[in-house]
């Protein structure tokens, strides 16, 4: 479902993602992990059509993303890791908004609304303007949205960030569902260990661009000779602290802020 | 279709919801029409030009329509910023679609602000000529409306920060309105001014509003309205091609 052979991504003589190559077959879960900086989700963006390649070929249900973006954008869905939310409007336009642009039928945009808002617990506030929520609510409504349409691929980029323990597993109880009933094949980031372990057959490890191991957790153990996921996430992948550049679009959030608040 | 409606829709609830922002628009224009409007009627009365007043309120109309519409393109910075555009960069949707909504949004605002403007002039003492040529009027403001709604989101699309933003204000956004002849008469300028004001898009918007409210227009209606297309159709597949360029 997913082809990806030799990517390249490189920002001026940086290069983010360094000659990566992996498959995902469809109806599979597949987690890339990997320390911050590591190049998921510009991996990511280029799969969704959102960043060009350097080089390297991408095939999204055989489909290239570089040829063919409309169509490659029917066949996905996607929760991004950072706030794409408009938060001038409310919950509910938020879902609408989205729910018209994938063409979901009106009634079943409005069930699927109304269910997902519940199971996010954020059904009483569906009328409050998004700018009002706390963190973690526009993290569930990110993560509701994502869910409004059913795609053949969901990207879930660090999806639980900012989650508390009971909206983590709802999160995963409903990808976990989708991907048994539906099919949908899912490719997702993360930090949690354990979030890996549970809900994805095989892991990619991913480090300074590169891929430095994939396989299910449990080959991944064997090959490092360790006992745990984390372990051999460690073992593969050092110890040393990554700090995420604070980047210029984190800086121009908070100055645009500020000038708003004036 | 209908996302070029939810998109449109978008714009317009953005809009009704940043009331200060309406009222903080509508000053400079104001500004404009009441400062020179009376500071500037003597001078003008005395070369024999009738009423500033008169003259100005069709080009403080299309300043604001000018601002507004550009602002509103300009307005994919803060999506970007903020994050919402991606959402609509990955939606199974083509990106010309979604511009045009964005584009058509910007432009209806652009329009609406422009006529509060109108009203305001109303009430500081503006008389139309012929009330039955207010729809051209309205006809004149729309399409000055896309025009910059478009070019706005050509710009739009290529700023990355709120430099960029200052340096567009500073050396396209002013000098357009300027060399527009929102100010001036058209009429025997000299020859380098009078081309720039020939190549301003903005000239013949004015122009057509002039010519629709108060029966000084410089050019023909259909000169101005032909110019007026023709820069839309350039500018919105400008701002169409600038837009699927976009990369994150
Ligand atoms: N637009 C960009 N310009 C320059 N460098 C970038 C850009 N986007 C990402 N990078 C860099 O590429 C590296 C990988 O980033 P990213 O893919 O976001 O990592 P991850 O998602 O694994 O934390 C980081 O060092 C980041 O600073
Ligand atoms: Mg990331």
């Amino acid at each position: 479902m997913i082809k990806v052979e030799n990517l390249v991504r490189t920002f001026g003589d940086f290069t983010a993602v360094d000659d990566v190559s992996f498959e995902v077959a469809k109806g599979e879960i597949f987690a890339f992990l990997g320390p911050n900086g590591a190049g998921k989700t510009t991996t990511i963006k280029m799969l969704t059509t959102l960043l060009k390649p350097s080089s390297g070929r991408i095939a999204l249900d055989g489909l290239d993303p570089t040829v063919v973006p409309n169509e490659v954008r029917r066949r996905f869905g996607i929760v991004f890791q950072d706030p794409s939310l408009d938060d001038q409007l409310t919950a509910l336009e938020n879902m609408e908004l989205h729910g018209m642009l994938y063409s979901v039928p009106r009634k079943l945009r409005h069930e699927r609304t109304e269910m997902l808002l519940k199971l996010f617990d954020l059904w009483e506030r569906r009328d409050s303007l998004v700018k009002e929520f706390s963190g973690g609510m526009k993290r569930r409504l990110e993560i509701a949205r994502g869910f409004l349409h059913t795609p053949k691929i969901l990207f879930l980029d660090e999806p639980t960030l900012g989650l508390d323990p009971q909206s983590r597993n709802q999160l995963w109880t409903h990808v976990r569902n989708l991907n048994k009933e539906e099919q949908v094949t899912v490719f997702l980031t993360t930090h949690y260990m354990d979030e890996a372990e549970r809900v994805a057959g095989r892991i990619a490890i991913i480090d300074h661009g590169r891929i430095v191991a994939q396989g299910t957790p449990d080959e991944l153990k064997a090959q490092t000779a360790t006992d745990s996921l984390e372990a051999a996430y460690l073992a593969l992948t050092g110890s040393t602290i990554r700090d995420e550049k604070a980047d210029a679009a984190a800086q121009m959030r908070v100055i645009a802020n500020m000038w708003r608040k004036r | 279709m209908n996302a070029i409606y939810i998109l449109w829709l978008r714009e317009l609830k953005r809009y009704s919801r940043s009331k200060a922002q309406v009222l903080a628009s509508l000053g400079q224009p104001l500004l404009y029409l009441l400062v020179l409007g009376f500071g500037l009627s003597p001078v003008f009365q005395k070369a024999g030009n009738g009423s500033y007043l008169q003259f100005v309120a069709p080009g403080v109309i299309g300043m604001t329509v000018l601002f507004s519409s550009v602002f509103s393109g300009i307005g994919l910075l803060w999506d970007r910023q903020f994050g919402f555009l991606k959402e609509t960069l990955v939606a199974p949707v083509p990106r010309t679609m979604v511009m045009i909504g964005k584009t058509l949004g910007g432009a209806t605002v652009a329009t609406i602000q422009g006529t509060l403007v109108m009203i305001v002039c109303l009430v500081a003492g503006f008389r139309p000529v012929n009330w039955l040529e207010l729809p051209l009027a309205f006809l004149f403001m729309i399409l000055t409306a896309i025009v910059f709604a478009g070019l706005g989101m050509a710009i739009g699309s290529m700023l990355k920060d709120m430099q960029g933003f200052q340096l567009i204000m500073n050396f396209l956004v002013m000098p357009i309105f300027f060399l527009s002849g929102a100010l001036f008469p058209l009429a025997g300028l000299p020859a380098v001014l009078s081309f720039v004001t020939r190549i301003d898009p903005l000239t013949y918007g004015i122009d057509g509003l002039r010519g629709a409210l108060i029966h000084a227009g410089q050019f023909e209606v259909l000169l101005n309205l032909g110019v007026l297309g023709g820069v839309a159709v350039l500018f919105l597949a400008l701002g169409g091609y600038m837009f699927s360029k976009i990369q994150l």
